[in-house]
């Protein structure tokens, strides 16, 4: 084994974080075992340690209960469930791998949804001998939810249908229809067994029939790279870092598109506009020199940007391009889901934490609950644990209101309980409401000369204002 | 592979995501603290640190809990890179712990652990009334860190509850807590051993010199090899002591830490021999070992 060649190979490798969906009944633990072991993951000593544990635990007799060695807490060993969101890691030659390992019972829906957000991909499992059931509908909705692009349909247990074509050509026709529903952009189907490896990380010999890759040899390969659009410069301003007269730099991470050194960028949600004069990367800082600067930077660069003049910018304000503004609101259309055992209260006020900001806000309305398993819309006052529904937020200062859709990292928020301060919610903006097109309307008024007059005086005379010319 | 420019490599995707974390400790908690174990893990988060503030200064402390029985070199490594990095250091040792003479050698692992390490960890953050502490631990170390937060909630007694975890989505961290309560933050969650290693390796991080092997005094304690750091080790077991070539793979209490017989003494080689290993990291920790879930019950009790 060269080393050093093989470190030079490992310093550029990919990265890819992906969901497993599927109930203790679909053998996801035992998938994930699977891969892990064979991937080569599982040390000796994890390995005995399983095995000792499979002797009082387990479900498989003999062999290794490979579910062993994913589930984490005692208390989950011992009711036999994986309860919360486990993330577990491995690597090929070409990426490293992130899994969140979530249940799903539909009482762990909020689960579901916290591993989801952070996915490129999802493992949607479907027992073969069953098709498609209720908690497929259910993983699929949440999938599309949170705008995963990719959903690799593991079609689990062959071995129990014999490794039948015809078996797994229904169930891929079947689930083709239910993507199609969804709008979920890329779907890609395996027949496999967990239990016995077919099909995980080797081509099993008993699908003949199938010319795909297996699981491994497809997450490996998969194209995940998305469209990078440079306008849709977005910069939530994290931490200002001051150690100095001569030194303010604004910290963040780029959220999307990239930056460049002399760019016009716009503060929002004020409007006040400089130039960008010096990028800091922060992976470029070495102990040595800590002063490195960089000409252009891009998502998800950690950086410090500092400006041409000495704009008032402040933790949670968004820097953007300003050729190219989003919309500014505070009455949001939102889906949220609720994750907490007390129901939202309408009207009521908490934190929303979006990106690096945090306003106060209500939830004004329901305009719809979403039945998960059906897609059924239903009319609801409140909103109760695991509730998914579609709802107008309010909040006490405009944000930009980059739609989740376009934009996961600006689009997405967290709903804070004010008094217990616990995550009580998670949403993502669909658009701006009716009401405030409305009232940007309002603003484009026509001002008297004596208005216009004054506009003018300002301007002149207080520069440093950034007023705006009406 | 071939990555595209506008895509970082998984090493510059995980570093971006510690700093992003660092950032918003440093921008949202009023008195935030750094744990310093003088480990690898520990090496690389202040290597991200310096990295996330530059060109300031730390904007926080670095905290260090010294049961008293660490490895010489490791005390003396602190110091030097307090010293280099012009950084603030914080030791606490528990003093209650040394006027009983708390030994592991005596005492066990678990009630050393528990008075040295747990009980002077409470004892340092209550007297330092820091609400946010970062620590190094990563999800890939043990079963019940796989679970953990990135943010993760702390009572008024510093303790966990697996079974009541704040849900944590995108990259969007809670961080509001009541006065008393705190949080524990772990901005190198993601990162494996092995990301630890090839990172140290292409940043050129420095790292205490125990993790190569060299020539040292061991003996077999509790079926593991420990070196003999010092004459607290006890007389009959000190009789027993040989030479041997060993190396680290985890840095701690010395009697607690086991060492591996090693002959790799540059990175390249500790890596190369971390890829042909088929034991786990802890595996030469010995307080996991005490009882299945032994982790998961020190965390509720407030160990990391």
């Amino acid at each position: 084994m060269d080393i050093i060649n093989y470190l030079q190979e490992h310093e550029n490798k990919d990265m890819l974080r992906f969901l497993t969906c599927g109930s203790v009944d679909d053998g996801k633990s035992t998938l994930i075992g699977r891969m892990l072991y064979d991937a080569k993951m599982i040390f000796d000593d994890q390995l005995s340690a399983a095995e000792s544990e499979s002797k009082k635990y387990g479900t498989t007799g003999e062999k290794i209960d490979m579910a062993l060695l994913v589930d984490g807490l005692q208390s989950e060993r011992e009711q036999g469930i994986t309860i919360d969101v486990a993330y577990r890691f491995f690597a090929t030659e070409n990426r490293k791998f992130i899994i969140a390992d979530t249940p799903g019972h539909e009482q762990y829906t909020r689960n579901m949804v916290t591993g989801a957000s952070t996915a490129d991909v999802a493992i949607i499992l479907i027992d073969a001998r069953k098709s498609i059931l209720t908690q497929t509908r259910r993983h699929s909705f949440i999938v599309s939810l949170l705008g995963i692009e990719h959903v690799v349909v593991a079609i689990n247990k062959m071995d129990l249908v014999d490794f039948s074509e015809d078996k797994y050509n229904e169930i891929k026709a079947a689930y083709a229809e239910l993507a199609k529903e969804l709008e979920i952009k890329n779907t890609y189907y395996i027949p496999l067994s967990a239990l016995d490896g077919d099909n995980v990380v080797d081509k099993s010999k008993k699908t003949s029939w199938f010319d795909g890759k297996p699981l491994l040899g497809l997450l490996d390969s998969m194209d995940i790279s998305k469209e990078v659009k440079s306008e849709n410069f977005r910069f939530p301003v994290q931490y200002v870092n001051r150690p100095n007269l001569d030194f303010r730099g604004f910290c963040g991470t780029i959220a999307a598109g990239s930056v460049k050194v002399g760019d016009d960028i716009t503060v929002l949600p004020s409007g006040k506009c400089t130039k960008v004069k010096s990028i800091i990367n922060g992976g470029d800082i070495t102990e040595v020199n800590r002063s490195v600067t960089t000409e252009e930077a891009y998502a998800p660069m950690a950086i410090t940007i500092t400006t041409e003049d000495e704009v008032d910018i402040s933790r949670g304000d968004m820097i953007v391009h300003t050729s190219n503004l989003p919309r500014v609101s505070n009455s949001l259309k939102v889906m949220l889901v609720w994750m907490d055992k007390k129901p939202m209260d309408i009207n009521r006020a908490y934190d929303i934490k979006r990106a690096t900001s945090v306003v106060s806000g209500s939830f004004e309305h329901i305009n719809y609950k979403i039945d998960v398993n059906t897609y059924e819309r239903i009319q609801v006052d409140t909103l109760e644990l695991n509730d998914i529904a579609s709802c107008k937020m309010l909040l006490t200062r405009p944000i930009t209101a980059d739609s989740y859709k376009e934009n996961k990292e600006t689009g997405s928020f967290i709903v804070v309980d004010r008094i217990t301060n616990n995550t009580v919610g998670a949403g993502m903006i669909v658009g701006v409401t009716k009401r405030d097109e409305d009232a940007t309307v309002a603003t484009n008024k026509n001002y008297t000369d004596a208005e216009k007059a004054l506009n003018e005086y300002i301007r002149n005379s207080f520069p440093e204002w950034n007023c705006k010319e009406v | 592979m071939k990555i595209s420019k506008e895509r970082l490599t998984h090493l510059k995707q995980l570093e971006a995501e510690s700093i992003h974390i660092l950032r918003e400790v440093a921008a949202e908690f009023s008195n935030p603290v750094m744990m310093y174990s003088v480990g690898k893990d520990s090496s690389v988060m202040l290597h991200l640190a310096m990295k996330a503030f530059a060109p300031s200064k730390l904007p926080f402390p670095m905290l260090h809990v010294d049961t008293k029985w660490k490895f010489k070199e490791m005390i003396e490594f602190r110091d030097q890179r307090a010293k280099d990095l012009g950084f603030d250091l914080v030791v606490h040792s528990n003093q209650e712990g040394i006027d009983m003479d708390i030994s592991p050698f005596s005492h066990g692992s678990k009630v050393h652990t528990d008075i040295m390490k747990t009980q002077g960890l409470k004892q340092a953050l209550n007297a330092g009334g820091y609400d946010a502490v970062i620590g190094g631990a990563r999800r890939d170390e043990e079963k019940s860190r796989a679970k953990e937060r990135i943010f993760s909630f702390r009572d008024q007694h510093h303790r966990w509850d697996p079974k009541n975890q704040r849900p944590e989505l995108w990259n969007v961290y809670n961080t509001a807590i009541a006065k008393g309560e705190s949080v524990r933050v772990f901005p190198i969650s993601n990162w494996t051993e092995l990301d630890i290693w090839q990172y140290i390796y292409l940043e050129s991080i420095k790292i205490p010199s125990l993790y190569f092997a060299k020539e040292q005094e061991v003996v077999e304690y509790q079926g593991t090899k420990i070196r003999v750091d010092d004459e607290r080790v006890p007389e009959e077991l000190r009789k027993t002591a040989k030479k041997e070539m060993v190396r680290f793979r985890t840095l701690g209490c010395y009697p607690l830490t086991g060492a591996i017989n090693s002959t790799a003494t540059t990175l390249p080689e500790i890596i190369k021999e971390m890829l042909l290993s088929t034991s786990s990291e802890r595996e030469g920790r010995l307080i996991d070992k005490d009882q299945e879930g032994a982790m998961e019950l020190k965390k509720i009790e407030g160990y990391f």
